[in-house]
């Protein structure tokens, strides 16, 4: 393996990845491992061409981000692929319109390529705007209509007129960067909308809820718990999300912020246009979801809150405990592998498997930042491989050396850990089972111990 | 088949883009990792489309363009893409796709590839052979990417230096199932052939306890260097990668068989996919008249188990209707084969799925026949839907789905009797024991 070098940074780097000749030169500094004396993983890069990264682009990052706003039209103008691998892409629930369920496209052919897709795309709005009648209409432009020249904007402007509702361009060609741009240009896109219209009247102590995407209803679950402690949620962004709602973001005490990857960015905005503060929290794992619940109180300084909040954290841990006791016998030292999106919430998972007796081997994630992998650093045992932007020929050696019992990732890891013997959990965006608050912990908890017992492994040793 | 109404707009759109057919025959070369020259969405979300469907790894490669590389040019992360993909998958063959951006932007892949060569020859390292195909989204679908990249590859590799007693087969878009099928059928006739793409392995792997990174299977190279000196070619569609009105290239594509005859003069046998027992028998009766052997026992009891079936069941499917889509030449022979048992059905050429729902309110289907995501539809009509073709995102085995020969054409008959029979028993006021 001449042409991998080993590390020569001169950090303490005990750990045989590099010298094995598993990381590419230019990932070497995207992987350490736990421990005080280790360095933080670099991370915000661009995804190194051959690869074969998990991750997709920035078109992907503002599509999953917006998808859930369920009463708006999602219109992609480029050529068909975009809209095809998009369509019904997360399980993110409704309670009303299913809008965001359907895939728009332009379907850009090779004559528009020549001339111009600007008259298509004008009739595509006005024609599904007349079908459907929707709040809003976002247009994604993908990778080759910055390239062919054709003014989006001025389209949604003309249409905007016409119509009488919000047109919002969201500029995503795929080449414009990483995922996590992708992030940033949906935030751009909610912001224009945030502050274009008061409701009658918003409650004093309301919050709005930014980063969760109600993927198998969690939102719900997170809604009935703040209701329980009587603080009123104003808008969800964009998790079951409304047009409206959003529209009326800005009337909002305070942006709870989750997947702070993918919102940071607009609660960032709110709090320089509007004052509006924000706090960061997790809704993974029962330690996180009772700060989410406790910090909120604390931010009204409302003692009536807090007690509520209290009051059914203790409700929950009461019927919870004992179950989580009885999953922790039976999984205590088994090892998990985590690479996910968010590292946020790679963060959050460490912690809940500790609370069910799985110790975390390895955590990665796609788009986690310095800080983020920073915690992580501190959060995990010695030895703990963190990795950033990973890709199959890595994840799968590093369960190997690890030796990982149970891989817990999306879609794309799935196959890998199946192939080579290991356990799965879902912690994807197209997941059925709610795996937020405490009914979550317990669907989480019961999906490792689903993957962990099951008598087939015994075919694969 | 009936005209569809004219929408500006594609919604719920049936068809998939180029460089996912352009990876499905890559993925069917032995030692070959696919690239996509493009940005690197494009090969993410094609590794998820086909990792849902297959269930297996799909490791695809991306040139990661860059703002840099869309206004300057992507030969530098053309190289280093070549560059990495060697060190950490040492593969014997390199696929490339072109995408929709690639192409607008006037890319040129063959003088990036000599770039790559001329570079690396010199410091004595291996030089991966390479494959390349034009495939942006915006001409085509899928089909026409998979097609489009059979031939590529044929005119890339194929040699011929004498005519040997070898079969030329391309199945097309099939399941891994049917290919392993063919194989058998193919050696009970005790034929040397060629089967190419073969992703009936590297898409349906056995447990590996490794990980494998190129995984076995695949038809090697050395085959398709001999697939010039064959005697004979069949390969199923009718459309192929005809489909599509090109500026560029127009009137000059062909398929890959076609290529063969007019460029070696090797026979080509254009068959519909054989989905029925007329088509079956029309592709075993090339087989025979190639092979100058009769049909080998086991398969013709099979047809015969499979007439027997027809005989047992046709009440339950005459007269019914279906609603079927998915790829043009698997569609039109799915129609062919439901007339053969009375079945009606309907399709639309070139329609998107919201088309075919607002239709299916005047042709009223029994059942939908398609890939996983009409399902939306036969849930709203409240009638079955028998999965079958590409992709099955929603259920397991789909690699394991036999559509072709009278073993695939028997196993979608029942699929079809038991579907029809199922909803009349969930739907009976009683419930019964017996049919």
């Amino acid at each position: 393996m001449s042409n991998i070098k080993n590390r020569t940074d001169g950090s303490n780097f005990s750990s045989p990845l590099g010298a094995r000749g598993i990381l590419l030169d230019d990932r070497q500094k995207q992987v350490s491992i736990a421990g005080a004396n280790e360095r933080t993983i670099d991370c915000n890069k661009a995804s190194l061409a051959g690869s074969v990264s998990q991750r997709a682009c920035v078109f992907c990052g503002s599509r999953v981000v917006l998808y859930p706003i369920v009463d708006a039209l999602h219109i992609i103008h480029g050529p068909i692929g975009c809209a095809a691998y998009t369509w019904d892409i997360r399980g993110s629930l409704s309670s009303g319109p299913e809008l965001h369920r359907l895939s728009y496209s332009t379907d850009l052919q090779e004559r528009d390529v020549i001339f111009g897709g600007e008259k298509k795309l004008y009739a595509s709005i006005i024609e599904l705007i007349e079908l459907h009648n929707p709040k809003a209409a976002f247009i994604y432009t993908t990778c080759i209509v910055g390239v062919i020249g054709d003014d989006v904007e001025q389209i949604c402007r003309t249409v905007e007129k016409e119509k009488g509702i919000p047109i919002i361009p969201v500029q995503a060609p795929g080449f414009q960067g990483s995922k996590k741009d992708g992030y940033k240009v949906a935030c751009e896109a909610i912001f224009t909308l945030v502050g274009t219209k008061s409701k009658p009247f918003t409650p004093a102590k309301s919050i709005n809820i930014l980063g969760d995407f109600n993927l198998a209803g969690e939102l719900w679950i997170l809604l009935e718990y703040y209701k329980k402690m009587g603080v009123h949620v104003n808008a969800t962004i964009t998790g079951d999300g409304r047009v409206d709602d959003i529209c009326n973001a800005h009337n909002a005490a305070l942006n709870v912020v989750q997947c702070s990857g993918s919102m940071n960015y607009l609660a960032k905005m709110m709090k320089d246009e509007y004052g509006i503060p924000s706090m960061r929290v997790s809704y993974f794992g029962i330690e996180d979801m009772s700060d989410a619940l406790y910090d909120v109180a604390r931010f009204f300084k409302d003692d009536d809150m807090m007690d509520k909040a209290r009051e059914l954290v203790k409700e929950e841990f009461t019927r919870l405990i004992p179950q989580l006791a009885w999953y922790k016998e039976r999984l205590t030292g088994k090892k998990a592998a985590i690479y996910v999106g968010g590292a946020f919430k790679a963060i959050s998972l460490v912690k809940a498997l500790r609370l069910i007796g799985v110790q975390s081997v390895i955590v990665g994630s796609q788009t986690g930042t310095t800080e983020d992998y920073e915690l992580i650093k501190q959060l995990c045992d010695e030895g703990t491989i963190i990795v950033d932007d990973s890709n199959p020929v890595e994840l799968s050696h590093f369960v190997k050396e690890k030796q990982a019992d149970i891989f817990i990732g999306g879609v794309k890891e799935r196959p890998i850990a199946h192939k080579i013997g290991l356990g799965f959990c879902d912690h994807n965006h197209e997941r059925k089972e709610p795996l937020a608050g405490y009914e979550g912990m317990l669907n989480f908890a019961k999906e490792i111990y689903a993957t962990a017992m099951s008598p087939v492994w015994k075919f694969t040793k | 088949m009936i005209e569809a109404k004219t929408y500006t707009s594609t919604r719920n759109s049936c068809k998939l883009c180029a460089p996912l057919g352009a990876s499905m025959v890559f993925k069917g070369i032995e030692g070959c990792v696919p690239l996509i020259h493009g940005s690197q969405g494009c090969a993410t979300y094609i590794r998820r489309y086909m990792i849902s469907h297959y269930k297996e790894p799909v490791d695809i490669a991306s040139s990661n363009f860059s703002e840099e590389s869309t206004v300057f040019g992507g030969s530098k992360n053309f190289i280093t893409g070549i560059e990495n993909i060697v060190k950490q998958y040492k593969p014997n063959v390199i696929g490339i796709a072109s995408t929709c951006l690639s192409e607008t932007i006037g890319e040129d892949i063959p003088g990036h590839i000599r770039h790559y060569k001329e570079s690396h020859e010199a410091d004595g390292s291996v030089i991966p052979t390479f494959i390349h195909t034009s495939t942006p989204s915006y001409s085509g679908s899928h089909a026409e990417g998979f097609h489009n990249t059979v031939l590529a590859a044929v005119k890339a590799i194929a040699k011929h230096k004498k005519t040997v007693e070898t079969l030329n087969i391309f199945p097309g878009m099939v399941s891994p199932a049917d290919i392993r099928y063919l194989k058998e059928l193919l050696e009970d006739f005790g034929m040397k052939y060629v089967l190419f793409p073969d992703f009936s392995e590297t898409l349906d792997n056995e447990y590996t306890a490794e990980y494998q990174l190129i995984p076995t299977g695949g038809t090697p190279m050395i085959d398709i260097e001999h697939i010039g000196d064959s005697k004979a070619t069949i390969e199923f569609g009718t459309s192929f990668n005809k489909t599509v009105n090109r500026t560029k290239d127009s009137g000059s594509l062909q398929t890959a068989g076609e290529w063969l005859q007019s460029t070696y003069y090797i026979r080509n046998h254009q068959m519909q996919l054989p989905i029925g027992i007329e088509t079956s028998d029309k592709f075993i009766k090339t087989l025979e008249e190639i092979s100058g052997k009769p049909m080998p026992e086991k398969h013709r009891k099979e047809r015969g188990r499979l007439v027997d079936a027809y005989v047992d069941a046709h009440k339950y499917v005459f007269g019914k209707k279906a609603l079927i889509y998915g790829e043009e030449d698997f569609v039109t022979a799915m129609a062919d084969w439901l007339k053969e048992i009375g079945i009606e059905a309907f399709w639309i050429k070139g329609a998107d799925f919201e088309t075919l729902r607002e239709k299916a309110d005047e042709f009223k289907p029994d059942f939908l026949l398609g890939n996983s995501k009409g399902y939306y539809i036969a849930r709203e009509l409240k009638i079955p839907l028998v999965r079958v073709g590409f992709p099955i995102h929603d259920r397991f085995g789909a690699t394991r789905i036999h559509h072709i020969g009278y073993r695939g054409t028997q196993e979608l008959f029942d699929l079809v009797v038991n579907a029809l029979i199922d909803y009349k028993q969930e739907n009976s006021p009683i419930g019964y024991k017996y049919l």
